[in-house]
């Protein structure tokens, strides 16, 4: 796809001002973060689960050569072919061959990230190929010609007004006046279209969850089954992945699994969890009759070994945007690509350029939530600390906060000086904003306070209030 | 493709920099072929009647309904009662496996019933299993001649045999069934609880694309 995740500020003030984003963004608290917590609680060995999950993850990205390898030889005896892609455009030419093979005019999709990044629907689109979503939150904003905004949950920024005015455009065969109001209403008439769809599918494509080197499987973890109508009704089953979820073993995707659904929605385990191996086998009654994954690499390869690999582990639950401050101001889209929040600040810039993704990494409080709640151990801030490091390096970030930076560290390298200037400086200022406690504008900095106010520091520095309370504790002692 | 194969792997190699790939392949063969378990949660510490309870407590928790018998006859007139109180005819598709089984049909003749895999046009299927998973209540169906697939997710009402024999605690358990049982199936759903969707403002609605209701018939012959 196309990022546009160089205007993130642009399109982050536009979003910050849009209410009825923030009121659907409102529902992330109620409907995700409590239920992880809850799912959490009830699984005791939750975070021992997280070290073996990353320790899984780890070894499997030493060794994802060789267990790459494993995955290929047991697709191909099961009867399955793999196509290997260095590229989007790789990828998707790889997808295109095949549907053409099938004289296939449209093609049904699970929901996947992958084909995302691929760009995969325009692509197949404007070759002739007609792509049809049928997860639902896929299936509307693909109405609606947007992108997702969250991974798990891509219509999350519609409300159900904007669904049912979608679906009335969409949908003409319908009564104009048919009630629409209600989630069961857009449910129900969402089946009854896809269906028709399902029951005609040549090619369906789905994502991946994991891929299995020992038996050569694909897994998709999906609620709705439309995942599996796809796959099962189509005659040719494509998969689309990249090549980090390669896991070893079922025991090692069963580790990952307990922890996916969980972090994801707060289910101990989602509806569907479906390992599908080579096309169907010469007595079975259905199934698709050929089978093709799609592997593609788009850069990752490269990011093993850097400070960014850990990004790799990444098994997409969701659960640091759901429970991140700043996804919660803004939203998906303006991150501007595939994958939004914490983890596409990390791992945007290693795939799509950090010239192109800079503005991502700042994009946080480091609060460390993300951390904190990512089962696979991710050090979100780490790294987004150290494209900082490298937008810095390569002089992206404006003069003013560049020159101030400088001048900052300039100065924290000279300890007593630091402080001379500082005591003073905070004692003046603490003075000046004591009335308002706060400054409505600030010299330098006017980008910041243009938005906010500058809280007024209250008189002392750290090292100073530290050094009073050292004193203090010391005459108490004696 | 070939050059895409071989760009792939020369920059993974290039990236991981591995001195001893003998070592390496060892390593990766080892864990392939012993398949080593991870940490499995205490709960599933649980076996018989105890992993039988928790089959049916989880699986009633995702909004499956849970029914014992105490033998295979009982089960026509079981399914018919169950399509009865979901209002939907007495009319069923049945997986061959389950039509050519313990079960005579033939003796509640107030359900009609067909074999094979469904088109589309079956309100409602019955199906085996082949364990029951009592960590999250999770069905294992596998695919094969027996079994096609579509019966699982185009009706809007399934059913599903199960013996209380093929209820195990944890994942792990199928797996080790499932290997021993031959070759990997084309498809091994895993099922626990109705389709569902959040979609729509983050509400839980039920039968997105797949079955509306799912009822598992516990056999227990004692
Ligand atoms: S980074 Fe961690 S929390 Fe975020 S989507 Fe990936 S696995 Fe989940």
């Amino acid at each position: 796809m196309k990022a546009t995740s160089h205007a993130f500020v642009d399109n982050a003030h536009a979003a910050l001002g849009d209410g009825q984003l923030r009121r659907a963004l409102g529902n992330i608290e109620t409907g995700f973060q409590r239920k992880r917590a809850a799912a959490k609680l009830g699984l005791p060995e939750f975070e021992a689960l997280r070290d073996q999950a990353k320790a899984i993850k780890d070894h499997t990205l030493a060794h994802l050569d060789l267990y790459l390898e494993r995955f290929e030889t047991q697709v191909h005896a099961a009867g399955g072919q793999v196509h290997w892609a260095r590229t989007t455009d790789e990828a998707r030419q790889s997808v295109l061959d095949i549907c053409r093979q099938a004289g296939a005019r449209s093609v049904l999709k699970g929901k996947s990230m992958v084909s995302e990044e691929m760009g995969l629907n325009d692509f197949l689109q404007d070759n002739g190929v007609r792509p049809i979503e049928t997860d639902l939150g896929e299936y509307i904003i693909q109405l609606r010609r947007e992108p997702p905004s969250h991974i798990i949950a891509p219509a999350l920024h519609l409300n159900k007004e904007q669904i049912a005015d979608s679906f009335r455009d969409a949908h003409p065969q319908f009564p104009a006046e048919r009630p629409l109001s209600e989630p069961r209403q857009l449910v129900d008439e969402a089946r009854s279209v896809l269906r028709d769809a399902f029951l005609k599918a040549e090619v369906g494509i789905t994502g991946a969850n994991f891929l299995v080197a020992e038996t050569g499987s694909t897994i998709i973890v999906t609620n709705e089954g439309n995942g599996d109508l796809t796959q099962t009704l189509s005659r040719v089953h494509i998969v689309v992945a990249s090549i980090e979820k390669v896991v070893p073993t079922l025991e090692d995707a069963t580790t990952l699994l307990r922890l996916l659904s969980r972090s994801a929605t707060g289910q101990e385990f989602s509806a569907y969890t479906t390992l599908s191996t080579g096309p169907r086998r010469p007595d079975d009654p259905d199934g698709p009759e050929a089978f093709h994954v799609v592997i593609l690499d788009n850069g990752r390869s490269a990011l093993l070994g850097t400070p960014a690999q850990d990004t790799l582990r990444c098994i997409r639950c969701g659960a640091c945007m759901n429970h991140c401050p700043i996804f919660a101001a803004v939203g998906g889209h303006p991150y501007g690509w595939a994958v939004p929040g914490p983890i596409g600040a990390a791992l945007n810039p290693g795939l799509i350029g950090i010239e192109e993704a800079h503005h991502l990494p700042h994009a946080s409080t480091f609060c460390g939530r993300c951390e904190s709640v990512c089962p696979m151990k991710i050090p979100l801030p780490k790294i987004m600390r150290h494209w900082r490091e490298k937008a810095f390096e390569k002089d992206m970030m404006g003069t003013v906060p560049r020159l101030a930076l400088w001048a900052w560290a300039w100065a924290a390298k000279r300890p007593r000086l630091y402080r001379w200037t500082t005591g003073p400086m905070m004692a003046v200022l603490g003075r000046l904003g004591r009335r308002k406690g706060r400054f409505r504008s600030v010299p330098l900095a006017g980008g910041w306070t243009r938005h906010r106010d500058f809280p007024a520091p209250q008189g002392q520095t750290f090292q100073q209030a530290w050094a009073a309370h050292q004193r203090g504790a010391r005459r108490k002692g004696q | 493709m070939g050059a895409a194969r071989q760009g792939i792997f020369e920059s993974l190699r290039r990236s991981i920099g591995r001195d001893a790939a003998a070592d390496a392949v060892a390593a990766v063969d080892e864990r392939l072929n012993r398949h080593p378990r991870g940490l499995v949660p205490a709960l599933t510490r649980v076996g018989g009647a105890a992993a039988v309870d928790l089959f049916i407590e989880k699986a009633r928790k995702v909004a499956a309904t849970v029914e014992r018998l105490d033998a295979f006859d009982a089960i026509p007139a079981a399914a018919a009662r169950r399509l009865a109180e979901w209002n939907l005819p007495a009319k069923l598709r049945l997986a061959p496996g389950m039509a050519n089984g313990r079960v005579d049909w033939a003796s509640s003749p107030m359900l009609e019933t067909a074999t094979g895999p469904s088109r589309g046009e079956d309100l409602a299927t019955l199906t085996g299993a082949s364990a029951g998973v009592a960590e999250t209540g999770t069905l294992i169906i596998t695919s094969g001649p027996d079994h096609p697939t579509t019966l699982n997710f185009l009706p809007l009402g399934h059913l599903v045999v199960l013996s209380v024999r093929d209820i195990v605690p944890a994942y792990e358990d199928a797996w080790d069934l499932l290997r021993a049982a031959g070759p990997m199936p084309r498809t091994v759903n895993m099922i626990t609880g109705p389709s569902r969707t959040g979609d729509i403002e983050q509400t839980i609605q039920l039968g997105a694309h797949g079955p509306l209701r799912l009822h598992i018939l516990l056999i227990d012959e004692g």
